[in-house]
């Protein structure tokens, strides 16, 4: 095989050192902010668990009613109500838990990047292979290096669904302005805009149904990032199905499987919703 | 007074102009420069003025280059050499800074495609340049509403741009550009992207606003109607390079060359020339303390049916027939002052010559041109029009 006989390129000690150095330097940083987003979501958790699920389901079918309607209201607490039968009622709540808090620091770290991106040439090239390697490097990858800085638990899947989640929210922000049509663009120019006038009065309001869209994709999949990190202790739906994979029980796993797919479904629709208003 | 000045501007588009430049100045093509360098000529050495109040049009086909000079007067597009001054100020050489207040407060510019914000209403969209000059709510808005009335849109305030037709968008265009109270309009291609009867309704708006406003308004246009109509004076441009500058009246009886010659050939003169063109000097008139003898021997002699009458001071007081001339000296007046006529139609210098053609359809004599004060300035007989419609085809 090794006709020319070239040594091996060490990539995974490399890697493996590399993330050492960090983990020595660093980790005390980030088991810090571990703890404290830990104890967040906790708290959070406690707090909808401290309340009887029908205030909450409500509660949920309210906000659902504001944001996206009727229909999809009734859906939404139909939805839950079956959950809560199921005896998934604090799974639920974990990973809805979870996917929020995810989705919120994907969109605050993503949508800045996807201006940048937009905006400027050299944040384009810095941004964009970087968003391809966020992409196809396979899921898993991001949970083993995770452990060492956040701990097992919620927090190393937050962080590993943030990475996991965040392209679209950065490629559609971009898209977003880039898509704003150039004479648009002149107009603002000849009235003497700056070019922050021009971003927060033409190009973001022009650019929300599109970045809607890209929030849309980063919730969905952060719902599925969350169910995949229950293999490093995350909790909630995923745990579920991960335990019914562990005890070869197929009717347990499919329970767990039909709660995820009503949350992903009630997740959808309401934030398509946002994105069209 | 010129209110903008602009002196061998050139643009090169291109990430290094400097060796198209050189060849530019030696005067070789175009084409041969794009061939060897790789860079396009926009706009060749171009040299004009606009006096303060008339409306500019620049006129050209696509390519032409009338697009990149409009964008260089307020620097959408950088100039890559020459000048460009406005109040007598140099603004290729502004900064950032002193930029964004020009384009704030002296320019403002309306768009081919009207690009009007879409997720604004009309009046946040008139209020926009307002807005962004950090003005107070309050006054931008009763500026805004005042505009939007200026265009003939008082009441639609909260509508959304996607609601209005074409002409009616064009008309918030032009509003948003009016409400900062600009002393320059830009016009690119205002309204190129109109139907042809809304586009003459626009065009003849322009002109009554433009009456009441006193702006100075840079236009540009591919249409050479839509030119002559509205320019007070015309630029033509080919190939980035003027070709022509000069009064509607000019470019059509003195084409520069055989380009400009090729272009005019298919307009409607009679629109575009004035009573001006075809004045003739006043030759015999009479005056109301005339003796018919007299009057009717002028007739005879000048071969006229009816005889002009003015005061002493040219005032014009209508016209005597000979036949009711001849009546009168039968009878036995001394002067016609009694058998005067004063209806009798008159034309100022400014009338296009398809008003004058209806009126010598229907009126057998001289038709006087007076001013403003009655004066009579000239005349204007059947003949000297039928010649300057045929001048062309003479030649």
């Amino acid at each position: 095989m090794d006709a020319l006989s070239v040594p091996k390129l060490p990539l995974d000690e490399w890697t493996d050192q590399a993330l050492d150095f960090l983990t020595e330097n660093f980790s005390f940083l980030t088991k810090a902010i571990s703890e404290h987003l830990e104890n967040i979501i906790v708290n959070i958790v406690d707090g909808l668990m401290y309340f009887p699920p029908w205030i909450v389901i409500a509660l949920f079918s309210l906000i659902a009613w504001k944001i996206a309607g009727r229909k999809v209201s009734i859906f939404t607490a139909i939805g839950f109500c079956l959950l809560w039968n199921l005896r998934l009622w604090e799974p639920t709540l974990e990973t809805l838990t979870l996917v929020i808090v995810a989705t919120l620091m994907a969109v605050l770290l993503g949508i800045p990047m996807g201006i940048l991106a937009a905006l400027s040439r050299t944040g384009y090239r810095i941004i964009m292979p970087l968003m391809d390697f966020m992409q196809t490097m396979p899921a898993f990858v991001y949970l083993i290096p995770a452990i060492p800085f956040f701990g097992l638990g919620a927090v190393s899947a937050i962080f590993s669904t943030v990475v996991f989640a965040m392209p679209p929210a950065i490629r559609l922000t971009c898209l977003g302005i880039k898509q704003v049509p150039p004479e648009l663009i002149e107009a603002a120019d000849a009235f003497g805009s700056t070019r922050s006038q021009k971003l927060f009065k033409v190009q973001l309001p022009l650019a929300i149904p599109t970045i809607m869209a890209g929030i849309n994709q980063t919730i969905m999949l952060a719902l599925s990032m969350v169910v995949i990190a229950a293999m490093i202790g995350a909790g909630g739906l995923g745990a579920e199905v991960w335990k019914a994979i562990q005890r070869l029980e197929p009717g347990m796993g499919f329970q767990a499987g039909i709660a995820i797919v009503i949350l992903a479904m009630i997740l959808d629709r309401i934030s398509q919703k946002m994105g069209q208003k | 007074m010129e209110k903008i000045k602009v002196v061998k501007l050139t643009k090169i588009f291109g990430e290094h102009p400097e060796p198209a430049l050189e060849r530019l100045s030696q005067g070789m093509s175009k084409d041969d420069i794009f061939n060897q360098t790789g860079q396009a000529v926009g706009l060749d050495k171009v040299s004009f003025e606009v006096q303060e109040g008339e409306i500019l049009v620049v006129m050209g086909l696509s390519g032409s280059g009338k697009s990149t000079l409009i964008r260089c007067i307020n620097r959408l597009i950088e100039p890559t050499s020459g000048q460009i001054f406005i109040d007598g100020k140099d603004i290729t050489s502004l900064d950032h800074h002193a930029l964004l207040e020009l384009r704030r407060h002296k320019l403002g510019m309306v768009f081919q495609n009207f690009a009007l914000f879409p997720h604004r209403n009309l009046l946040n969209n008139v209020e926009y340049g307002l807005e962004i000059q950090h003005q107070e709510k309050n006054s931008r808005i009763d500026k805004a509403r005042a505009a939007l009335q200026l265009v003939g849109l008082a009441g639609w305030e909260d509508a959304m741009p996607n609601q209005l037709s074409g002409g009616m968008q064009q008309r918030v265009g032009l509003a948003r550009a009016l409400a900062i109270e600009p002393d320059i309009l830009l016009m690119d291609e205002a309204f190129s992207a109109l139907d042809p009867l809304i586009r003459g309704d626009m065009q003849n708006e322009l002109i009554a606003l433009q009456n009441r406003m006193k702006k100075t308004i840079l236009f540009i246009t591919h249409d050479l109607d839509e030119a002559l109509k509205l320019g007070n004076r015309v630029v033509l441009m080919k190939d980035g390079q003027v070709v022509q500058v000069g009064t509607p009246e000019e470019i059509i009886m003195a084409p520069a060359n055989d380009y400009v010659k090729r272009f005019v050939e298919n307009v409607d003169k009679s629109k575009v020339l004035t009573t001006h063109s075809v004045l003739t000097p006043i030759g015999v008139v009479a005056y109301p303390d005339d003796d018919p003898r007299t009057v009717i021997n002028q007739m005879k002699a000048e071969c006229l049916s009816c005889l002009l009458v003015i005061q002493r001071d040219h005032t014009l007081l209508g016209v005597v027939r000979i036949e009711i001339t001849t009546a009168a000296l039968e009878r036995g007046e001394k002067t016609i002052a009694n058998i005067i006529e004063s209806k009798v139609p008159t034309v100022t210098k400014t009338e296009p010559l398809t008003t004058l053609i209806a009126i010598l359809a229907k009126w057998p004599g001289q038709v006087p041109v007076v001013d403003e004060r009655r004066k009579l300035q000239g005349i204007v007989i059947n003949n000297s029009v039928l010649a300057a419609l045929a001048k062309r085809d003479i030649e």
